[in-house]
């Protein structure tokens, strides 16, 4: 019980009377969870931590902890929910590794997490204390249980009578713990007690001001019992950027980018983790003249949207997974009859209803060969939450130049996950252009494909002398239905070409590290923060490791292959299923690659390897340098 | 977009159209399928509204029924299988300005339709429905459809269908939101017109069934209504439909049916025999998705940065603490 404060006393056995010697330690950065048991407020007090140490101009990367159900017992070791803190000194662009320091409001979902492996060995622990005066002896002795095998195990557990300090302020302590542990936070951390209280007159500036005020004090508590009776202090050192600054999730990302982007209709069906999306859609985009369709389904989300697009306002639908598998048909349609779309996809494990909560890189293959037949689409994946908003407003620009369906991968981790990045400054060349009405010139046709780039002129109805038919059914120039060889596959070489054509447009994405080495780490979507962490630290020991992070996947830019074949090892990693050559009937010749792997190999010829996680969480930056460093030992020649 | 308001005048003045404006390409239908009395009957409706051909938009889904847009020449959309009523929807959304009309199979709104079927009553967008209801699929060769009659053999049921069929015009009345709805046989091109007029001026959707021979398939299907006409009960009312002495002459089996009375429109859906036609009912309170949704501001550019800038003031983090107060002020 080394570290071990005792809750009795109320005041840690090992602190010492004289507050002012206590240092803050300088960190660079420090990985904070809260967790607790699913409606006390553990998220809420988390993203206001967040919020404060992006003020205070630290770099922050938030991730939710949600639990499998929606309604978990209380006190269950699968019940866990919070929220994961990732504060640094310089712009933090993943989750990280282990926590650092964990506050959780019962033993048991913190046991959770000590059997997930998320916490570090010998971290700190703040646990809330009112569990060993409960009259249950059963829950007093599991709790005692608990908090001596982890003192055992080396866990420094502080615990902390939140209940009864929270009960000298208000009468319902479980509403305002959450805000007492802010303020323990914000003392720990060293960070200003000020912005603490506008944080919470943000949070709760609906309501009157006697509950910003309760909850002010709270806060103010908690700072006090952590300023009296906890023995350490640390100080992220912060340099608050020159530039405005916006802190949003992924999705909220995604709604800002599509309010941006001059859209005006979302049409959708709720689908986690997609929704939240659509929420701050709802709520905010009408404001600006936007509608937001609830759809029946998702199958008529996306001819919504078509029709929508196909009359002159590009529309874009918003979804997931199994969401994605019934809009197949209709986009299939889109690409066929060549009206643009925009279709976010914001993964989660699969297949079938899956992990609806969890992060998964699963759709892949779907986005990019999904719907029957030859059906190119443009395929990218933002890669932050800076590129979530940004990524929209292409989508939307592509999608009308090149009348196409274009495909947002985004994923559970961007879609909760909280990043600053600079203000956006609002630009009119974003907006969609209004709906073209004039006249369409005499002999033109509705596919008048161009020889060279496949693009087309697309007639909008309304616009006099364009009449036409639009089919689904192959057809030619006219849009007249039309079976004959020659005319199917003029319509389907132009349909491709469209993507040769924007494919030429395309730079080569830079590599991040040297551009030449012994290993080329490549990566997609969400994962980028944690690669590139990876190949910073390997690199620190000397090793000769890179990464590339492809946005566009389809079409994919030139230069990809030229890249591959500078480093000796070329690995992917991505977040789903691939199949270990240590299972014992896997071999080369059934091995299944992960997606990407599967692409690139095809388009490169280069005899890549991989290595992918579909655990339901962020791959960590520890883990890809442990496979790095192993693949590195295999060697490996590569042709 | 731009056209000049002078120019637009001179255009309604010049604008008369005639029946060849909204023929587009020769039909492929069988010979004697009722869809060719739908397609003239409605060309004709448009002509007699004076609708600019730019303006009108038919949608269909797929099937035999689902080839019409593809006769007119408007803008069509020939979309896919089941999901007329969704594409319209948006198009509708998007472009309210447009006239929009859905061509749909007893298969493709009844059956791999039905989920958008039932919100599309309860939308209620203002858009003109023809239910080309033949019985059977047509263009897959004969299978039983939902509202083919029980027993009956098809390549799907070879020994007679199972099922009792389905009946449309009950479940659109059942439906929320419902605003119109009426039933034509193609076989009276007269009354078929009329519905179809009072169905275009209705605002809301206007769901007309018509019964439709596919003498490919079901030749026999409809003989008993064509030669006994007192197997049809004829609809009028002041607020429905007239009917002409020349066609009262043979259709004399006729009942005053007041459209705005559902339970009695309920009653006379469920009639089989004598097979009602006319407007069964017709609400024109319902209001209309797209009025309920559309913004009553104007999206200009400073419209949507100002709504933008709005929100990102809100999760700004600014340079230093002067800034925000300055601009809180
Ligand atoms: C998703 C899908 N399933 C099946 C089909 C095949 N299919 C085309 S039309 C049709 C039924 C047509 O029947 P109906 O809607 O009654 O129209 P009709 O041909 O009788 O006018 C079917 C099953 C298809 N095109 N798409
Ligand atoms: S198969 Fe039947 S519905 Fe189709 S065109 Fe021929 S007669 Fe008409």
């Amino acid at each position: 019980m080394n570290d071990t404060l005792t809750a009795d006393s109320g005041v840690g056995r090992k602190t010492s009377p004289t507050r002012e010697t206590k240092k803050a330690v300088a960190l660079a950065e420090h990985i904070v969870e809260v967790i607790s048991d699913s409606g006390e407020g553990a998220q809420r007090c988390g993203q206001s931590l967040a919020a404060i140490a992006a003020r205070m101009g630290n770099g922050i990367w938030t991730t939710e902890i949600i639990p499998a159900e929606i309604q978990p017992p209380a006190r269950s070791v699968a019940g866990a929910s919070g929220i994961r803190i990732r504060m640094g000194s310089r712009r933090v662009t993943n989750g990280g590794d282990e926590t650092d320091v964990v506050v959780a409001f019962n033993e048991q979902v913190l046991l959770g997490r000590v059997q997930a492996g998320e916490l570090k060995q010998g971290c700190t622990i703040l646990l809330e204390s009112m569990w060993r005066e409960h009259r249950d002896p059963k829950i007093v002795a599991s709790y005692a249980k608990v908090v001596d095998a982890l003192a055992n195990d080396g866990y420094r557990v502080c615990e902390v009578p939140l209940e009864r300090e929270c009960l000298t302020l208000v009468s319902d302590p479980r509403r305002g713990k959450n805000m007492f542990v802010l303020g323990m936070l914000c003392n720990i951390y060293s960070l200003d007690l000020k912005l603490g209280h506008e944080q919470i007159g943000r949070i709760f500036g609906k309501k009157d001001e006697k509950v910003i005020k309760s909850n002010q004090q709270l806060l103010d508590a908690g700072w006090q019992w952590a300023e009296r009776n906890l023995d350490f202090k640390y100080r992220i050192p912060a340099t608050r950027s020159a530039e405005p600054q916006i802190v949003v999730n992924g999705n909220t990302a995604i709604a800002l980018g599509v309010l941006a982007s001059g859209m005006e209709i979302c049409a959708m069906y709720p689908i986690t983790p997609a929704t939240s999306a659509s929420h701050f859609l709802s709520d905010v985009f009408e404001r600006v003249g936007g509608i937001v369709h609830q759809a029946e389904d998702e199958i008529a989300a996306c001819a919504f949207a078509i029709g929508a697009s196909y009359a002159g306002k590009c529309a874009v639908t918003i979804s997931s997974g199994p969401g994605i598998s019934l809009k197949q048909e209709a986009i299939g349609l889109a690409v066929m009859a060549e009206i643009p779309l925009v279709v976010v996809n914001v993964q989660r494990g699969g297949p079938s209803t899956g992990q609806p909560t969890k992060v998964e890189q699963g759709d892949l293959l779907q986005a990019c060969f999904g719907s029957h037949g030859d059906a190119p689409k443009v395929v990218i994946a933002p890669s932050s939450i800076e590129d979530c908003f940004y990524s929209i407003i292409t989508a939307r620009k592509i999608a009308e130049t090149f009348n196409m369906v274009v495909v947002v991968l985004s994923d559970a981790s961007l879609a909760t996950a909280q990043q600053p990045f600079p203000r956006p400054r609002f630009s009119e060349d974003w907006l969609a252009p209004p709906v073209d009405q004039s006249p369409v010139p005499e002999g033109a046709k509705p596919y008048d494909w161009d020889p060279v780039t496949g693009l087309i002129r697309r007639f909008v109805p309304g616009q006099p002398g364009g009449m036409h038919t639009l089919t689904g059914l192959a057809h030619d120039r006219l849009s007249h239905v039309a079976y004959d060889p020659a005319n199917n596959e003029e319509g389907l070489r132009h349909r491709s070409l469209k993507l040769a054509a924007l494919q030429k447009t395309l730079k080569t994405p830079p590599v991040f590290g040297d551009p030449e080495g012994d290993m080329l780490v490549v990566g997609w979507g969400s994962t980028k923060g944690a690669i590139e962490e990876a190949v910073e630290r390997l690199r620190a020991e000397g090793r000769k490791v890179s990464s590339l992070h492809l946005q566009f996947i389809q079409p994919m830019p030139s230069g990809i292959r030229e890249i591959m074949q500078r480093f000796r090892q070329v690995i992917v990693v991505e977040a789903n299923w691939s199949d270990s050559l240590e299972d014992q009937i896997i071999d080369e010749s059934n091995r299944r690659y992960s997606a990407l792997a599967m692409i690139l190999r095809a388009r490169t010829l280069v005899d890549i390897d991989c290595w992918s996680e579909a655990r339901g969480q962020p791959i960590k930056p520890g883990a890809i340098c442990a496979v790095v460093r192993e693949r590195m030992k295999h060697g490996g020649t590569q042709q | 977009m731009t056209m000049p308001a002078t120019q637009c005048l001179i255009r309604l003045h010049q604008e008369h159209h005639s029946l060849e404006d909204y023929q587009g390409g020769v039909p492929r239908w069988c010979s004697g399928c009722g869809d060719n009395a739908i397609l003239a009957a409605i060309q004709r409706v448009c002509r007699d509204e004076d609708l600019r051909p730019e303006k009108t938009m038919f949608v269909s889904g797929i099937g035999c029924s689902s080839r019409l847009p593809h006769y007119m020449k408007t803008y069509g959309f020939h979309g896919i299988h089941g999901r007329a009523f969704p594409v319209a929807e948006g198009i509708k959304m998007a472009r309210p300005d447009l006239h929009v009309f859905v061509n749909t199979g007893d298969g493709d709104c009844c059956s791999i339709g039905a989920a958008h079927w039932i919100h599309a009553i309860r939308y209620n967008m203002n858009m003109t429905v023809m239910l080309h209801d033949n019985h059977v699929y047509g263009l897959t060769k004969k299978q039983a459809s939902p509202t083919s009659p029980l027993g009956l053999k098809s390549n799907t049921t070879p020994r007679g269908s199972q099922l009792a069929a389905l009946n449309p015009l009950s479940v659109t009345l059942g439906v929320q939101n419902v605003s119109f709805v009426a039933q034509a046989v193609d076989w009276v091109p007269e009354v078929m017109y009329d519905i179809m007029s009072a169905a275009f001026r209705h605002r809301g959707f206007s769901f007309v069934r018509i019964i439709q021979r596919c003498p490919e398939f079901l030749p026999k299907m409809f003989e008993p209504w064509l030669h006994d006409p007192q197997k049809t009960l004829l609809l009028s009312h002041k607020d429905g439909l007239q009917i002409s002495a020349g066609l009262s002459k043979t259709y004399r089996n006729q009942q005053e049916h007041d459209p705005s009375n559902i339970d009695r429109a309920r009653e006379i859906a469920s009639l089989e025999d004598p097979l009602p036609v006319g407007i069964l009912y017709r609400n024109p309170q319902v209001p209309c998705y797209e009025d309920l949704r559309h913004p009553a501001q104007m999206r200009t550019p400073e419209f949507i940065r100002a709504g933008f800038e709005a929100e990102l003031d809100k999760v700004t983090v600014w340079p230093d603490q002067d800034a925000q107060t300055q601009r809180a002020a």
